[in-house]
């Protein structure tokens, strides 16, 4: 593409897009699906949590990870010497992954059952 | 404790010797809301080492609110090898951005080598030792430009090559570098417990003179290979009663200090955490009554 | 008397290694060695890391379960212990980790649905910055505009799937439900980025993810235009759109009069 086509091309696509944001901005709603369902779905989230400003002002609230407290005692976790990448362990995950299809059907994505 | 806690501080920054609570993630927003009665919050200094985001915007509103001690649990001051400058220049940035009213850290050590172990390692009181961590606390409090309150480990096992006592130890360091402390009561009970020491001989080696906080939480009895009780640091319940008892009988060798509940696993609702909180102050009233008493009797 | 560099290093050397014994010189009570309580540390170095990757990566805890999960975040731990203090940057290299991880084998969108993961929390932590408004923009001549060199928001990360990673982290986070999908389907790239204080995802149109990677490399909107433009079904003025709403851009020059 030469340049002076390349260069009203993107004249016009930025005014455009200029146009669509501002709109956008101005209708107070957004201009795709995945945004509207994300709105929504943030709507939702604050109903339940019966205030309509809260997260919207502070944003979700992660634990931090640094801490001085000592775990669940002499549990295993530490002291295991299991080895997942050889063969003595057979390591199935158990997840969510039991509803993800290939279109041959379930195939190896289907974990084992405990 | 409303007008007690009011009174106390003088301004907003400095730690008023009454009851504060650990801040939690968990409670931000019912903190934020609803303003409840405390002397103080403290956090870990290190979950607070982001560029940005959410984690700021709420200690920052909440600092706004109450006085706020810092709480380091990643400096490895008990390491043979150098401090992590980066890591103090950090603390150092939190410190100005927050203005807390203390800052204290652990005598443990996290850092060897490239990594680091994501828990507070127990050093053996040696001589050597003895020499690193004044060392480490000189540069601390330095680099700082401010006072730090070391605190006593909880531990689970002994040197052979220890040649001090941990209480011998701790007042070894205080008179060297001039640092405050931190007296964690449940480690000292925990430790004890664990080491068979007497904790009264502790207390009595203890140099109390130079106590500026005091640490609540709750253990985990557990028992070792050899059935001897192994008590572990959890703060994930109650305060155990035998703790209280020693907090009792430390603040009323102290007088009133800032006294926190620490409560970092299996976190409760904030009301249970406030409660904690309310039956330190109610001993620590007492204490400060017997004070004025004793004052006024001249 | 032992120097506390190699009694240091002893110790730690104890602690990611189960199989290896526990180091000599520390006793229980009776001045005898104690298994049980070398582990209590042992397991406090392994559980935090375990727990800090669960807490960043909880739509795999939820694509896998958590034993399988537990499992594989105890291997990458103990194979790569954190290097700094500070724990919410931990786990950078745990996506790679999946990819090669042998019992995930039969999931591969894993290791896609973790950097997106792993995206979002750096988004969360990255530095405040107030993103560009198209108001801002407007009163740029339209002939200059393909000269303009957009300084990114510091929060903004991209991530490219060979498969539908963001249909499936989607499903596994908060409330979302988990359906059925075609892993088929083709691949889904995805803009992460955190104009204040939520972290936006978004699946990104055609040529989406080279316009804004050309972008961010410090390429005017011309020469990223270009190297877009011959990716079928590339929209120029919806990308732009799209990268503005979502608060992408902090700010802009004219690399015409940059000098």
């Amino acid at each position: 593409m030469s340049r002076p086509i390349l260069s009203t091309l993107v004249a016009g696509a930025f005014a455009t897009a200029l146009g669509a944001a501002t709109a956008a901005s101005a209708a107070g709603s957004m201009s795709n699906d995945m945004m509207k369902m994300q709105q929504e779905k943030q709507q939702k989230t604050m109903q339940a949590l019966g205030t309509g400003k809260f997260e919207k002002c502070f944003g979700v609230a992660l634990k931090g990870q640094n801490d001085c407290y000592a775990g669940p005692g002499t549990t295993c976790a530490g002291t295991s010497s299991a080895n997942y990448q050889g063969n003595a362990f057979k390591l199935v995950a158990k997840g969510t992954c039991t509803t993800i299809s290939t279109p041959n059907g379930h195939g190896s994505l289907t974990p084992i059952k405990a | 404790m409303a007008p007690v806690v009011a009174s106390m501080a003088s301004r907003l920054g400095d730690i008023p010797p009454c009851a504060g609570v650990g801040l939690k993630a968990e409670h931000y927003r019912q903190i934020i809301e609803h303003a409840p009665d405390v002397g103080f919050f403290e956090v870990h200094a290190e979950n607070y080492m982001g560029a940005g985001g959410p984690p700021h915007r709420y200690l920052g509103a909440i600092r706004e609110r109450y006085p706020l001690s810092l709480h380091g649990v990643g400096l490895s001051i008990g390491a043979h090898a150098p401090l992590d400058r980066e890591h103090l220049a950090r603390l150092s940035e939190l410190v100005t951005r927050y203005e807390p009213g203390l800052f204290s850290e652990h005598l443990a050590w996290s850092s060897h080598g490239a990594n680091f172990y994501n828990d507070l390692l127990p050093v053996p009181y040696t001589r050597e030792t003895l020499d690193r961590v004044c060392d480490h606390i000189d540069e601390v409090q330095e680099v700082l430009g401010r006072q730090m309150l070391l605190e006593n480990p909880s531990t689970y096992l002994a040197f052979a090559e220890s040649t001090y006592s941990e209480p011998l130890f701790i007042a070894e360091v205080a008179r060297r570098t001039g640092c405050g402390l931190l007296f964690d009561v449940n480690n000292l009970y925990v430790a004890c417990t664990n080491q068979e020491w007497d904790s009264a001989s502790y207390i009595r080696d203890y140099p109390l003179q130079y106590v500026q906080e005091i640490h609540l939480a709750g253990h985990k009895p557990d028992r070792d290979e050899k059935d001897r009780p192994l008590l572990i640091d959890t703060h994930d319940r109650l305060v155990d009663a035998p703790v209280w008892r020693l907090f009792e009988h430390v603040i009323g060798m102290t007088g009133p200090v800032p006294t926190l509940i620490e409560w970092d696993a299996n976190v409760p609702a904030w009301p249970q955490l406030e409660a904690e909180a309310a039956r330190a102050e109610t001993i620590l009233a007492t204490v400060r009554q017997g004070e004025v008493r004793r004052a006024a009797l001249g | 008397m032992r120097p506390l560099a190699e009694r240091q290093g002893a110790f730690a050397g104890g602690l990611l290694d189960a199989a290896r014994p526990i180091p000599s010189g520390l006793f229980g009570p009776d001045g005898q060695a104690s298994l049980k309580r070398f582990s209590v540390y042992r397991n406090n170095v392994v559980v935090s890391l375990i727990e800090a990757l669960e807490a960043a990566y909880p739509a795999t805890v939820r694509l896998v379960g958590e034993e399988f999960f537990r499992a594989m975040a105890r291997a990458y731990a103990v194979a790569h212990p954190p290097t700094s203090p500070i724990m919410l940057g931990y786990g950078d290299g745990f996506a790679d980790f999946i990819a090669g991880f042998a019992p995930a084998r039969d999931l591969p969108y894993l290791a896609d649905v973790a950097r997106i993961e792993r995206a979002w929390l750096e988004a969360y932590h990255a530095p405040d910055a107030m993103p560009l408004t198209a108001d801002t923009l407007a009163p740029v001549a339209q002939d200059v505009a393909g000269s303009l060199v957009f300084q990114m928001h510091p929060s903004l990360r991209i991530v490219r799937s060979r498969y539908p990673a963001l249909t499936i982290w989607r499903m596994n986070v908060t409330d979302g439900e988990p359906v059925s999908v075609d892993l088929e389907r083709g691949g889904e790239d995805v803009l992460i980025v955190r104009p204040d204080v939520e972290v936006e995802v978004r699946s990104l149109p055609p040529g989406g993810l080279e316009f804004v990677r050309t972008l961010a490399a410090g390429h005017c909107l011309e020469q990223a235009t270009e190297h877009a433009i011959p990716i079928e079904g590339f929209d120029l003025a919806a990308n732009l759109a799209g990268l503005l709403g979502a608060g992408a851009f902090i700010g802009f020059v004219n690399s015409r009069t940059r000098g």
